[in-house]
């Protein structure tokens, strides 16, 4: 076994373990603390796979941003400290369906991908990158060939939701 | 081996005699760059953990110095040795854990406060071949750690069941998070010049100008948006002694109180490395080229020199209102970092498409310029903004709500868009 398998294994435990505690914990700031290690997980197993980019920006929104923002508002909520409401609800068994759904889903999208269906046949490699990553990357969010029609959707949807921000918290006038 | 080497170059000699000694004993390549790895990454910490127990010793001198005291002085040459005898203090403390509190979650935050400051410094050079790592999105990874420290302070706050604690959370969050939006767009100013997120490529895209000259508005903006990052006077809100009594760090005893202290003097010192690197040219000096330990001595020089201005704006400064602070971040310094990343980028390019020969002199002399019209601009536009305030107040003083005769047509109109605006402006005065 070579450093990097023992560096997945350990990874993909410790992610795989807070995901489990996210959804079995009975505090809620517990869970969102899970939540933190797991998505920092998620970001080792980019920087894995020499997706030093998506690791920094996994680390930085997530965590540093939307994280944040969950901790803080179940702390502005209420008293979290002597909680331990009912773990589910009578609504448990929807909640499940709709997991089993999404991740049938989603392991069915990746399964069509065809440089994935290369990588399980046996004997494959990783395929490398030749020069600055982070440049390649960005060239590709601006080039009309690539991705500039859904980078440039998003941003739109961000702006979209900026003005919703400020429309709902800003000053009414009459 | 090479002796002068040894003297101009001791990490990578003695990392080359190491390398040979390993495969020496038999291990294989492998394994001796994951041996490699795990003592680069011992030194680095060590030396991390090493520095405060100077620091510390450093501004309370000069902080004493500033307010006419002698400050420590007896413990060691000039009271060197004080910081370790308040160490050892620290150490044989009692260790309390306050009823009620989050036992788990209060004895993570200190460590992961150390943590997050010393991750920064993986990626930060000493010399042209003394880093831990040259990462190429380093400024976004140190962006992305930065917010690692604001999780620990939070849960620190949160856990330690005292209301005070709280409110240091909550101011946290507030402040951190607000002032982290600046920081990372005044730290962009300076990829933008250079081209890279790495932090060696800034540095040697520094060779002839440095972005302090190229882009000072950036610098400046990163400088004091990274003191408020740390929480430091006149940004200290979330310890303010005299509001919250200590904040967040109000239940902690011994070491773990220790760790936070730690980690607030590195994180200071880092601020000034960090616009080292980005805005000062970094290890780049007389012989650091030749010399390795050239560059380490012009790195920690120029280091030392932001540190020093963190303690003096330490020690002149009084804390912001909250309000003024959060007015200060939202309304003055996110715009104007934006506007500075728009003049940089529509002047540099142009630069580049209209005059590819110009020396480096020329195209800095050129950013310059750009920057200080963009200065000009801002500071006639707040002086513009701040007469109009005066005139409403004014006016609202002695015509009682009818001094805006244009938006008079609505009997309400005038009183409801001033009242709040009066309100805020109260108890300044």
């Amino acid at each position: 076994m070579t450093a990097l398998q023992i560096i997945f294994l350990l990874t993909a435990a410790v992610t795989f373990g807070s995901a489990l505690l996210v959804v079995t914990s009975h505090n809620l700031v517990h869970a969102a603390l899970s939540l933190v290690v797991t998505l920092f997980g998620v970001a080792v197993l980019f920087a894995l796979l020499d997706a030093g980019f998506l690791a920094v920006v996994q680390v930085t929104l997530y965590i540093g941003a939307i994280a944040i923002m969950i901790i803080f508002a179940i702390m502005l909520t209420r008293r979290v400290m002597m909680d331990s409401g009912p773990q589910t609800n009578t609504q448990w068994w929807a909640g499940a369906l709709v997991a089993l759904a999404l991740f049938v889903a989603l392991s069915w999208v990746l399964m069509q991908v065809p440089s994935l269906q290369a990588l399980s046949a046996p004997g494959a490699t990783l395929p490398t990158l030749s020069g600055d990553s982070v440049k390649a990357l960005g060239l590709a969010f601006v080039d009309p060939n690539q991705y500039v029609i859904p980078f440039e959707v998003a941003s739109v949807m961000l702006l979209v939701a900026f003005v919703g921000a400020i429309v709902v918290a800003g000053e009414s006038k009459k | 081996m090479d002796f002068s080497k040894l003297l101009t170059d001791p990490i990578n000699e003695i990392g080359i005699l190491l390398t040979n000694l390993l495969a020496g004993l038999g291990l294989a390549p492998g394994a001796i760059a994951v041996v490699q790895a795990i003592i680069g990454v011992v030194v680095i910490a060590t030396f991390c953990l090493l520095l405060p127990l100077f620091l510390i010793w450093f501004e309370r001198r000069i902080v004493a110095r500033m307010q006419d005291r002698v400050g420590p002085n007896r413990v060691g040459w000039q009271g060197l040795l004080q910081t370790i005898a308040d160490a050892i203090k620290l150490l044989i403390k009692e260790d309390i854990t306050p009823i009620g509190a989050d036992v788990l979650v209060y004895n993570a935050a200190p460590i992961l406060s150390v943590i997050a400051v010393i991750a920064m410094w993986a990626v930060i050079p000493f010399a042209h071949n003394m880093y831990g790592v040259d990462l190429n999105v380093g400024v976004l990874y140190i962006a992305a750690v930065g917010s690692l420290g604001t999780l620990a302070i939070m849960m620190g706050g949160w856990s330690s069941n005292n209301k005070y604690a709280l409110l240091g959370a909550f101011r946290t969050a507030a402040q951190l998070v607000s002032y982290e939006a600046p920081m990372i767009l005044s730290m962009l100013v300076p990829v933008i010049l250079a081209g890279t997120m790495s932090m060696t490529g800034i540095v040697n895209a520094q060779s002839q100008v440095w972005f302090i000259f190229s882009a000072p508005i950036a610098a400046a903006l990163f400088f004091i948006t990274s003191v408020a990052e740390v929480g430091r006077t006149p940004f200290d809100l979330l310890e303010a002694e005299s509001e919250i009594v200590a904040g967040f760090h109000i239940e902690y005893t011994g070491m773990k109180f220790g760790m936070f202290f730690v980690a607030e003097f590195l994180h200071a010192f880092t601020v000034g490395s960090l616009t080292a690197v980005l805005f000062l040219g970094g290890w780049s000096g007389p012989f650091s080229d030749a010399s390795p330990l050239a560059g380490v001595f012009w790195f920690m020089l120029k280091s030392f020199l932001g540190y020093f201005i963190v303690i003096l704006m330490r020690a002149t400064l009084p804390r912001l209102r909250i309000d003024h602070m959060l007015d200060l971040c939202w309304k003055f310094f996110t715009p104007l970092a934006l506007a500075s990343i728009i003049v940089t980028m529509l002047v540099d390019k142009s630069l580049t498409t209209l005059l590819p020969n110009a020396d480096a002199w020329a195209r800095g002399g050129i950013l310059f310029l750009a920057n200080v019209l963009l200065g000009w601009a801002t500071v006639s536009l707040l002086a513009a903004s701040a007469r109009k305030m005066r005139l409403a107040e004014e006016g609202g003083a002695t015509g009682a709500g009818h001094d805006a005769p244009g938006d008079g047509h609505d009997e309400h109109a005038p009183m409801d868009a001033h009242a709040p605006a009066h309100a805020s402006q109260a108890p300044a005065h």
